[in-house]
């Protein structure tokens, strides 16, 4: 038997699905990821598939364990996200959500850099349809801005591997440095994506817009692609390790001030996608196999916090932290569910999110990174705090908002349910995951088993712990963080976190005043010289067209004649 | 049928069917008529071009007359393939015709109208086929006649201004064409195009060549509405009569792109041209500005058609960009933009005349909520938008993809970016587009609209398909453009 390209089962049943009558749709968007995942299984056993396209070889499938990991995932991710959807009657969404899907796919089993940039570009137009499908105006413009970031980077991603085409001959989308402008610019292209620091608003700015379904799609793919791009091309580059540290600690603080809990939780993506592209700068096998991992785990646990808190969208129609609160009352297993979710983005033991990111730290560790590995734990302790404290805190319990309101659907629930299975099966079996793992052939002879005990036992926590109170960097108090919460939020709070909120306000306030001038400036540049009134738009009288006739046949005539 | 006859049965078809098709009072026989003739020259393009791919060029002697003192019609694969778009459009398009024209002009005048429209197919098909230089000046005399008529016929009054606009425009530029042919016909004594590439050569004194070379570079620059001649374009593409439109935007301007490439390349010579006149530092700047100023326009409008028509202008600056660059990609990518274009736009301007046949405007508010009342119409328009930008998968990414080949292969770092950055622009407009069709609910107290007819989205879907086609099998177009390239350049094929 063989194989179809995954991308394509995809396409296909997305066409399906809108041609579908209505009541059929939601369930062919089960099927979909299902049939793909059977398929799935013998791509994993059959050799790659070769199209041509210009007069350039294309690699549709390139299934090694790298790209299956991602595959894996990604019809996982689809089918989670599916049942979340199972009760939405919107053509649109289904449609588009399958294409995007696909497109992730077939990005991921690109064997070359022109396959890669066609899934790139379909996925940048799909999911803006996610975005767009809330229909209100702050969402219309959000997806606007989103697009053309997308679109930006899918640019710079063509001109990169033009070029690189261009210089070495062979699309092949593989290892490449940063020494040539090619993996320059194909490096920008993977870094929008991936939200790199100063080119991180569009995550935030237009995740939180999407439909409660939508942002559950959007959070699993884009990023994600990303950091399967930087692990595939740019592994061991050492400038990584210091985006993906800044990405780690910068979202923090705005994470802390934002009352949307969903943008909340897209500048905690920010923060977790930082620890993964700090294991890729690492490079060491190790890293690699913690930044992929980690990348898996955030995909369910992201994922999973990110239902429960459309969920509450979907139900009470609010999301903001200041008008909620109280709903465990009437939201018992959705508050539960969360609390999974928030526990294995804090990496508990035992959670999913204990079992990779650690795997990122040692490695820093490892390799001697001592700063690096030191604000790592920072934004460890960060993430405890705004995502596994504030997210379940203000949304379920802090004051009583008097909202009542009944669980969501049992398709909601269903799929929050499996999420948070996955997420404790993981943190309690991470022999499943790691088999799974691209590197770990070279890994077993000596750290396979090193890395389980060192896990399992909790080395890692100890070996933070006091190492950290030998050198005295830390407050030795912050291992009963853990025990109250309410302490971290009242000490750090005031002792760093209110004064690094105060820099950052100004400094974001100040780079939004920038940029509003900015772009306030270029709109009514643009408006005075393209606009409907401009001298480009008016229409001209005969006469002055007629001189421009003879004015450039002047031109062309003295420049004739030099 | 002696197939040996084709090349003049091409253009002589037309001419003959016009004074028959007035001659024909009612609407619909003219309808009827028009459009199977124009299947007829679909069917013999298609067998030119295949006889030419197979055999090479074919010289035709008009009444026997040996070249170059007779008139020859010369086909190669460069005029065999236009030829054929003009025609596939044509064929799409008169089907159309029939409801559109019929909503949108008056009735007394519809078997004048098919019958201008078949003079405007006879000049465009003319200009094509010949290898006359006297006869290309006399063919888009013809057609440009026959398209101030087809503008003029517009509904709202401002299409008689915009067509008087277009024929001082146009008439300057064909003078231009004439005063060119003047010179040169001084200094050779010859009107044949390939006797002329050999005898301009020869000339002692070259100077009143390049007074030629300006006059002609410049008439016919007018004609493919180049920045800053493009002025005419706007208004007679948003106030002509909507099949008009999407018959003028699909083949007047293309085929002005040729005249180009003839002039340029067969008769000058690229040498001539591009080294000894700076032809390409003419070309490229002002390819570039419409590329930037044609799209930046457009974001600004709320007529879809005048929208359009802008964006209508920087694509034609990607394919004058790409003839700039006298490389086999670059005139590999203008060509097949030629190609993909005519698809594209054609299809869009369609889809507008779906859109103006059921809601009677094609106002950006009109397209509030219309996505979902119109599915077909506003998908096709969504289809072609994308293909404007240069998504893959669409034919526009083809012509894309080689357009930056080219700027790259010439070390112009900052070209290669402005075409991406054109593309940026373009997705702002289509963005507009699909979000004001999608996203907008529709205005409280509007009309039902009702799905346009089977026999109008037919004909846009054919034109949109043909662009998706053609996106993913590019061997077809990208083989007749390459091979049209190297022979424009000399190259051994």
């Amino acid at each position: 038997m063989t194989s179809l390209p995954p991308a394509l089962i995809f396409f296909a049943g997305a066409l399906l699905v809108g041609l579908a009558p209505a009541r059929l749709r939601p369930a062919m968007t089960l099927l979909v990821p299902l049939f793909g995942g059977w398929n799935l299984w013998y791509v994993a056993g059959g050799g790659g598939l070769d199209v041509a396209l210009f007069d350039t070889q294309l690699e549709l499938v390139r299934a090694d364990k790298l790209a299956l990991l991602f595959g894996i995932l990604f019809h996982l991710a689809t089918f989670l996200a599916c049942i979340y959807a199972f009760h939405l009657r919107d053509r649109m969404q289904q449609v588009t959500a399958l294409i995007y899907a696909g497109g992730a796919l077939g990005a991921v089993f690109a064997g070359d850099l022109i396959t890669l940039f066609i899934g790139w570009e379909i996925m940048a137009v799909s999911s803006v349809f996610l975005i767009w499908a809330r229909r209100t105006p702050r969402a219309s413009s959000a997806g606007l801005r989103y697009l053309i970031m997308q679109i930006s980077s899918g640019l710079l991603l063509l001109a990169g591997a033009l070029l690189h085409i261009s210089e070495t001959g062979s699309p092949a989308f593989g290892a490449m440095g940063l020494g040539s402008l090619a993996g320059i610019l194909i490096f920008t292209a993977f870094g929008i994506k991936c939200a790199f620091p100063l080119v991180h608003s569009w995550l935030t700015d237009a995740y939180p817009e999407a439909t409660p379904t939508g942002m559950v799609f959007l959070s699993a793919f884009t990023t994600k692609v990303a950091i399967y791009g930087l692990a595939r091309s740019f592994a061991g580059a050492e400038v990584l390790i210091y985006i993906g540290t800044a990405m780690a600690m910068f979202p923090i603080f705005f994470a802390v001030i934002e009352n949307d809990l969903r943008r909340v939780l897209a500048f905690s993506l920010i923060n977790q996608v930082g620890f993964m592209v700090v294991g890729i700068g690492i490079g060491s096998e190790l890293a690699m196999n913690g930044a992929v991992s980690h990348a898996f785990n955030d995909v369910l646990f992201k994922g999973l916090l990110l239902m429960s808190m459309g969920a509450v969208l979907h139900q009470t129609g609010k999301i903001n932290g200041s008008e909620l609160g109280g709903l465990y009352k009437t939201m018992p297993i959705t508050t539960g569910l969360c609390i999974v979710g928030a526990a294995s983005i804090s990496a508990f033991p035992l959670f999913s999110g204990f079992v990779s990111k650690s795997m990122v730290m040692v490695a820093a560790a490892e390799e001697g990174y001592w700063i690096v590995w030191l604000l790592l734990l920072f934004a460890s302790a960060g993430v405890f705090h705004h995502a596994g404290i504030k997210i379940p805190y203000f949304a379920f319990f802090a004051h009583d908002s008097g909202i009542r309101t009944r669980e969501p659907p049992l398709n909601m629930l269903l799929a929050m349910g499996l999420s948070a299975a996955l997420c404790i099966l993981i943190g309690v079996y991470p022999s499943l995951l790691y088999s799974l793992l691209p590197w770990e052939v070279h890994y077993v002879p000596y750290t396979a088993d090193h890395v389980l005990t060192q896990l399992q036992l909790l080395f890692f926590s100890a070996l933070a712990f006091a190492w950290l109170n030998l050198s005295g960097l830390y407050p030795p108090e912050l291992p009963s963080v853990n025990l109250d919460a309410d302490w971290l939020y009242r000490r750090l709070g005031v002792g760093i976190v209110r004064r690094a909120e105060r820099v950052w306000i100004k400094a974001e306030r100040a780079g939004a005043r920038f940029a509003q001038y900015g772009t306030g400036v270029l709109q009514r540049s643009a408006a005075r010289h393209y606009g409907p009134a401009s001298v480009l738009a008016r229409t001209w009288s005969t006469g002055f067209a007629a001189l421009w006739i003879v004015v450039l046949l002047g031109i062309c005539l003295i420049l004739y004649y030099l | 049928m002696n197939a040996g006859h084709l090349p003049i049965l091409q253009v002589a078809l037309p001419l003959i069917a016009a004074p028959l098709c007035v001659l024909l009072r009612r609407p619909a026989f003219a309808w009827a008529f028009t459009t199977l003739v124009s299947w007829a020259l679909l069917a013999m393009s298609i067998l030119l071009l295949i006889r030419v791919m197979a055999d090479g060029v074919i010289s035709y002697r008009l009444g026997g007359w040996a070249p170059p003192f007779g008139i020859e019609y010369r086909l190669d694969a460069v005029n065999c393939f236009v030829i054929l778009v003009i025609s596939a459009v044509a064929a799409v398009v008169t089907p159309y015709m029939r409801q559109s024209v019929a909503r949108e002009i008056t009735a007394p005048r519809h078997n004048l109208f098919y019958g201008v429209y078949l003079l405007a197919l006879t000049g465009l098909l003319g200009i094509a086929a010949t290898g006359d230089a006297f006869n290309i000046y006399v063919f888009m005399e013809i057609s440009s006649l026959a398209s101030y008529v087809l503008i003029g016929l517009g509904s709202s009054r401002r299409a008689r201004a915009a067509a008087f606009q277009y024929l001082i425009m146009g008439t300057i530029g064909a003078t231009f064409l004439l005063i060119g042919i003047g010179l040169l016909y001084m200094m050779t004594g010859t009107l044949n195009l390939a006797d002329l590439s050999l005898r301009v050569a020869e000339v002692p004194d070259m100077r009143p060549i390049y007074a030629a070379f300006a006059f002609i570079t410049i008439g016919v620059l007018i004609k493919l509405a180049l920045f800053p001649l493009h002025i005419w374009l706007p208004n007679a593409y948003t106030h002509a009569p909507s099949a008009v439109s999407a018959f003028l935007a699909a083949s007047a301007t293309k085929v002005g792109a040729y005249v180009l490439l003839r002039f340029v390349f067969t008769l000058f010579g690229p040498e001539f041209s591009f080294e000894r006149m700076p032809l390409m530092e003419i070309l490229m700047p002002l390819s570039l500005i419409a590329i930037l100023v044609g799209s930046g326009v457009a974001i600004f409008q709320h007529d879809l058609k005048r929208l359009f028509a802008y964006s209508s202008i920087g694509q034609i600056g990607y394919i004058a960009l790409g003839i700039s660059f006298a490389s086999t990609s670059g005139l590999t990518g203008a060509i097949v933009h030629i190609f993909n274009h005519a698809m594209m736009k054609g299809g869009i301007f369609l889809a507008l005349g779906c859109m103006m046949y059921r809601t009677g405007s094609v106002e950006l508010s009109a397209l509030h909520g219309l996505g979902r009342r119109m599915p077909f119409t506003m998908a096709a328009l969504i289809i072609g938008g994308l293909g404007l930008v240069g998504v893959p998968l669409t034919s526009g990414f083809v012509s894309k993809w080689y357009l930056v080949q080219a700027a790259l292969e010439a070390d112009l770092w900052p070209v290669a970016l402005l075409i991406l950055l054109g593309s940026l622009v373009a997705l702002i407009y289509v963005g507009r587009v699909i979000e004001a069709a999608y996203f907008r609910p529709p205005p409280p107290g509007a009309p039902a609209v009702r799905e346009a007819p089977w026999q109008m989205l037919i004909p846009t879907w054919i034109l949109l398909a043909a662009s998706l086609y053609f996106g993913v099998h590019t061997d077809i177009t990208v083989s007749v453009a390459e091979r049209g390239a190297e022979m424009l350049l000399g190259l051994p094929a």
